[in-house]
């Protein structure tokens, strides 16, 4: 094979990845990694180097709608961050030294929670309770655009969600994706953000999260320019033909079929490392 | 959900500013993208038959891990440092859009989101500017 054939290859992997990311809501990057470690036999700092260039560009080209439509809460999302990039830097770090078959369980199992997240009935109910001074004195507020116009929220629990943003920027850092499930675990379900403004948020600091690390990972050496290229053109487009699918037809049953891809590769992952051939 | 009964919001600084936030972050991802095309054309037409092989990690060479050295590489019209150059540049969007909030908050005189912006900006200028030794 020929590098122009590999980079098809590559492009045409990274399209589906992308495309598979956005139809499950786990992001493209996630995706990336167990792509590149398990079809082409990439080593997983490659990978992983890769997977954080592209999770900036599939973050940012979609926080650019959501962010102009009002979805986001820009305040939640700016303090917050504050906690995630601490949180990659020290992951970016942590990944020297610890060895590669850990880091490939470690994402094997975040993966398995990822999958988990996406398809856990939302049982979130909107309290009308005491609005939580923390969050006011911060500001934190907010309203978000429903089908009744714009309909204002409180939100609660800062400190726990501050405490899950770092694991989200820990987990970031160590694994090259944006940590989207559990960062929607810390707005959704400890501040209580609503759904809709809590996933938007979190795509909205994914960018931030990943470009502490990326940063990191390009002065060491993981980004290659001849990986990153098709695999970023790749996940970017089939990323936002995926946000088109999804803005047009109801893909719940493909989502799970999808959702049940992402658990075995979790799964293929988590065996490889253990027998050693990751 | 029916978008047609949606309110808007009062266009203030605030949608202003939110409109050029997203305006920087497509800018970005479009001018990263574009590079990113044109470095992989020059990579594929002038690069060696054989493919790298990526299952050992070797690392990048210098030239193509530091600031400066990705400039240089990207100046010379080498293709792998034009998309070196292009991920740097995509790096630096979400960095761009900090610095933006910083300014918004500056602006608005909210003192605890001015500090926390230009903490989180350090440390990601930390990042990508002192992270090679």
């Amino acid at each position: 094979m020929n590098t122009t054939e590999f980079s098809a290859w590559l492009l045409l992997g990274s399209l589906l990845a992308g495309f598979l990311g956005a139809l499950t809501g786990l992001g493209g990057g996630v995706v990336i990694v167990p792509l590149l470690t398990l079809a082409f036999g990439v080593d997983i700092r490659y990978a992983i180097g890769a997977a954080l260039v592209s999770v900036i560009a599939t973050s940012s080209g979609a926080a650019a709608a959501y962010v102009k439509e009002g979805y986001s809460n820009i305040r939640v999302g700016m303090f917050l961050e504050v906690a995630t990039t601490v949180g990659a830097l020290a992951g970016a770090g942590l990944a020297l030294y610890l060895r590669v078959s850990v880091i490939a369980i470690i994402f094997g199992l975040v993966l398995l929670y990822s999958a988990y997240a996406t398809v856990r009935p939302s049982s979130h109910v909107i309290e009308n309770s005491a609005p939580d001074p923390v969050a006011v004195w911060l500001k934190m507020d907010g309203s978000y655009p429903t089908a009744n116009g714009f309909e204002s929220y409180h939100v609660r629990g800062v400190a726990l969600g501050f405490v899950l943003m770092f694991v989200a920027g820990v987990l970031s850092g160590l694994l090259g994706i944006g940590s989207g499930a559990v960062k929607v675990l810390a707005m959704d379900t400890a501040m209580k953000l609503p759904f809709k403004a809590s996933t938007t948020t979190s795509n909205f600091m994914i960018g931030v999260t990943a470009a502490a690390s990326a940063g990191v990972y390009l002065c060491r050496g993981y980004l290659d320019p001849g990986l990153a290229m098709p695999v970023l053109l790749g996940v970017l487009a089939g990323s936002l033909t995926g946000a088109r699918v999804l803005a047009v037809v109801q893909v719940r049953i493909l989502r799970i079929v999808f959702t049940m891809v992402i658990v075995v590769l979790a799964i293929e992952m988590i065996y490889n490392a253990f027998t050693g051939r990751l | 959900m029916g978008s047609s009964t949606l309110t808007h919001r009062m266009p203030g600084p605030d949608q202003r500013m939110d409109e050029l936030m997203g305006l920087l972050l497509r800018t970005g991802v479009i001018l990263a993208a574009v590079i990113v095309v044109m470095g992989g054309v020059i990579y594929l037409t002038r690069h060696p038959v054989p493919v790298t092989n990526y299952r050992v990690f070797q690392g990048e060479p210098l030239e193509l891990r530091s600031v400066p050295g990705i400039f240089h590489e990207a100046l010379a019209l080498r293709g792998r440092g034009l998309i070196q150059l292009g991920l740097l540049i995509l790096i630096a969007t979400p960095i761009a859009r900090v610095a933006l909030s910083f300014f918004m908050f500056l602006y608005k005189r909210d003192w605890i989101y001015v500090v926390a912006t230009l903490f989180v900006l350090a440390l990601l200028l930390y990042g990508l500017l002192s992270g090679c030794t």
